[in-house]
């Protein structure tokens, strides 16, 4: 099931077991106690152990690069008991990774099911960012690596991470799951605080002591009354958790039902006891939680498992339930702008969950927002409506009245034709010819050189702008396509297979038209240098393929079908030219080599 | 018309009115018992001490499963407390507990006012004022406890 949803969508996917295959070769494993603990982790789970698909995975380590793109199985792979440790060189390389746990440990547990395998998949420093580039010709440097999950893969992942850690901690699985919730499942980080002080963490995790002793149940209590409701009628069912607070069974609904609907919360919502810090455990909201809520209660469970961890994010299209995986960190972004596809085909950029922005970085498409939503209109209105006093450069709008302007502020006179001396006019008063006098023409020139921020940033809007403007037209395009892939199937008996080159070429035109938008945007950042004007040759390059290709969409019906062959190649060539133009554009950001005239936060 | 009232707030009105918390009163409504008239002493030896603090307090439909709503109506010089009256209290807000009470909760904004916490301020120039110049700020609230809660 889960396969056949994923199957195909490998193009990005890279056996980072390389990174492992790195830290291998340079960290030595100390013997700690983490050491062991791994071992016992390894060994202690008890997964059935599943699918040949594990074996393929395992082998990466060794294989080429090539084998390992092919033998990449497309579901998270699971530990299994049988697994155990092939090698020394192995159980090395696991240690070491965990070794690191500390620091990056947000990436360490993120694939979640096997220790082996997934740690040092995401095993991940800045220098194995560079490995990554130098041992993957094929991935273009504009690409990064992810994994789109289903909501039934999210609640897989946990459920085996709560598994293993339970088998480890030798603790309920209700209680790890509070505590992988409690530890924002940072597994290292938790095992580790656990093992130094068991009684602190479970204390802060809200399960406080003796957690293990007989399970809560609800029961009728002789001469109860309930502090909620303060009622006290003999036979009240009641429930209390280990910590004591006893509360009528309908007020504990009634206040689960708050916390669920209203509030939203879910992984940690609390004794309703005043002051206790207790969380209540998925056994006790089992026994309390109605059926209406259980589902909405999951759901919000499951969600704070993806909002815990920096590496995955929920797709941002409406409606979409799944979730994306990737290992680039918030640090990363100045230097890499990943963009990732979800199953539900929406792209987006993985740093700030915006639509897919490519080649611009996040922070300057943060600045470039702000900045169009502040002074595009204001700019744009200056820009038609007022001219600047030539003498103190105010902003003047010239509501009615003659030629003959006196500025409020300095009383400069000029003439708001040829923005010369009002004196120089002579006899020719209200009716101005001269355009050709010296002062006008300087007071002009002067006049352009202070408005030539501006105009900069409304050349670079206006594309950005326009090429916003020109997908959402090409969205329209990609529905009159449909129809006119239909006539053409019936009017030159072309098959419907022999028809998709239309649909194909329209989905280029929307891709390079969002890339083409927010080239303006980035160089509108640039500095001016040799590297700009290679990125606007890029950006002309592109931009023409594109418009040529979008012409040929404006071509009738009976026309379409010869012009086949032209339009495939425009397709390609389209395609081509984005790919080089984001290639080009990500390595140099990688490599620091684009000027920006402002601070890439 | 209205649902009739649970048993816990005419439990909890009746304590209230038969074991009163000395030095806060909370009288309901005649024509509506889940509005409460209160009045708050300024607790002793605090720079609100002799002042004689009046709020109200309303107990919504899904009270106790929500905090009761509570502003004071006499003017506070107070780094939690604003110009409206309203207090930034976090029993009020997420440290809400249903086993909590009216009587808890008056008790903890007299403990508020014995305490005033200008780390985490609702009003931003009173609590400016109370950590940079502490004397003056507490010669301030004085000041106006003196003219805006006068006892009697």
């Amino acid at each position: 099931m889960r396969q056949s949803l994923f199957a195909g969508r490998w193009r990005i996917r890279l056996p980072s077991s390389l990174d492992g295959a790195a830290l291998r070769v340079t960290k030595t494993p100390p013997v700690t106690r983490k050491r062991k603990l791994d071992t016992a982790s390894l060994s202690a789970t008890s997964q059935p152990p599943p699918e040949p698909k594990r074996k393929a995975s395992k082998t990466t380590h060794k294989d080429s690069i090539a084998q390992v793109e092919a033998a990449l199985p497309a579901t998270p792979q699971t530990l299994t008991s049988d697994k155990g440790m092939d090698s020394d060189d192995d159980f090395a390389s696991v240690a070491s990774s965990m070794e690191l746990g500390e620091e990056l440990s947000s990436s360490v547990d993120f694939g979640a099911e096997d220790s082996d395998v997934e740690l040092e998949d995401y095993q991940d420093d800045d220098s194995a960012f560079e490995t990554h580039a130098k041992q993957k010709p094929k991935r273009k440097a504009f690409e990064v690596e992810y994994k789109v999950y289903s909501p039934q893969d999210i609640q897989d992942q946990q459920d085996k991470q709560v598994a293993e850690v339970a088998a480890l901690l030798e603790q309920p699985t209700e209680q790890t799951a509070i505590l992988l919730r409690f530890g924002r499942w940072n597994k290292e980080r938790l095992i580790e605080q656990y093992m130094d002080n068991q009684e602190e963490v479970l204390d802060k995790a809200g399960l406080g002591q003796n957690m293990s002793s007989n399970p809560p149940r609800i029961e009728a209590i002789d001469g109860f009354m309930c502090d909620i409701c303060c009622e006290d009628t003999p036979g009240l069912q009641s429930y209390a958790m280990n910590c004591g607070h006893r509360f009528c069974v309908d007020c504990y609904r009634q206040y689960l039902a708050q916390k669920v609907r209203e509030e939203g919360e879910a992984a940690r919502i609390k004794c309703p006891g005043d002051g206790c810090n207790k969380i209540i455990d998925v056994k006790s909201l089992d026994l309390l939680v109605t059926s209406d809520l259980t589902d909405r209660y999951h759901e919000l469970l499951m969600r704070t498992y993806v909002d815990d961890k920096e590496s995955l994010k929920w797709c941002p299209a409406p409606n979409c339930v799944y979730a994306v995986e990737c290992g680039v960190k918030k640090r990363e972004l100045a230097k890499i702008v990943p963009t990732v596809q979800c199953e539900c085909k929406h792209s987006f950029c993985f740093g700030c969950t915006q639509a897919d922005h490519q080649p611009c970085p996040c922070s300057l498409v943060k600045r470039w927002m702000k900045k169009c939503e502040d002074d595009s209109e204001t700019a744009n209105w200056i820009s038609a409506n007022t001219k600047e006093c030539p003498k103190c450069h105010s902003t003047i709008e010239k509501n009615g009245g003659c030629n003959h302007m006196t500025c409020r502020k300095c009383r400069n006179e000029f003439c708001w034709m040829c923005m010369g001396m009002w004196s120089e006019h002579g006899t020719s008063w209200y009716n101005c010819n001269r355009f050709e006098e010296k002062s006008g023409s300087e007071a002009r020139t002067e006049q352009a050189k202070s408005r030539q921020s501006l105009e900069r940033y409304l050349h670079y809007y206006n594309r950005f702008a326009n090429h916003e403007q020109s997908a959402k037209l090409d969205k329209d395009i990609f529905h009159k396509t449909e129809k006119k892939m239909t006539l053409l199937q019936s009017s030159s008996g072309m098959s419907w297979i022999e028809v998709q080159f239309l649909e194909a070429a329209s989905q280029a035109l929307q891709q390079c038209r969002q890339t083409l938008k927010w080239t303006y945007a980035f160089a509108y950042y640039l500095a001016r240098n040799s590297q700009t004007e290679m990125f606007e040759d890029n950006q002309k390059d592109l931009e023409m393929a594109v418009e040529n290709l979008s012409e040929m969409f404006e071509k009738s019906t009976d026309q379409l079908a010869g012009l086949k062959v032209d339009m495939l190649d425009k397709t390609s060539y389209c395609m081509r030219r984005r790919v080089i133009l984001l290639d080009d554009t990500a390595k140099k950001l990688k490599e620091d080599v684009w000027e920006f005239n402002v601070e890439l936060a | 018309m209205t649902a009739p009232l649970p048993k816990r707030i005419i439990k909890e009105t009746e304590r209230l009115q038969s074991e009163p918390v000395p030095g806060i009163s909370a009288q309901p409504h005649d024509d509506n018992a889940r509005y409460f008239d209160v009045m708050v002493e300024g607790p002793g030896g605090s720079c609100y001490e002799d002042g004689e603090f009046k709020l109200e307090l309303f107990l919504p439909d899904d009270y106790p499963m929500c905090p009761p709503r509570i502003r004071f109506l006499t003017r506070i010089y107070h780094p939690n407390i604003d110009r409206l009256g309203r207090i930034c209290l976090d029993v009020l807000k997420n440290n809400w507990s249903p086993a909590l009470q009216i009587r808890t909760i008056l008790l903890s904004i007299q403990a508020l006012l014995g305490a005033p916490n200008p780390e985490d301020p609702l009003n931003e120039a009173v609590a400016k004022q109370w950590k940079e110049n502490q004397p003056e700020a507490i010669r301030t609230a004085r000041e106006w406890t003196r003219l805006y809660a006068k006892k009697g």
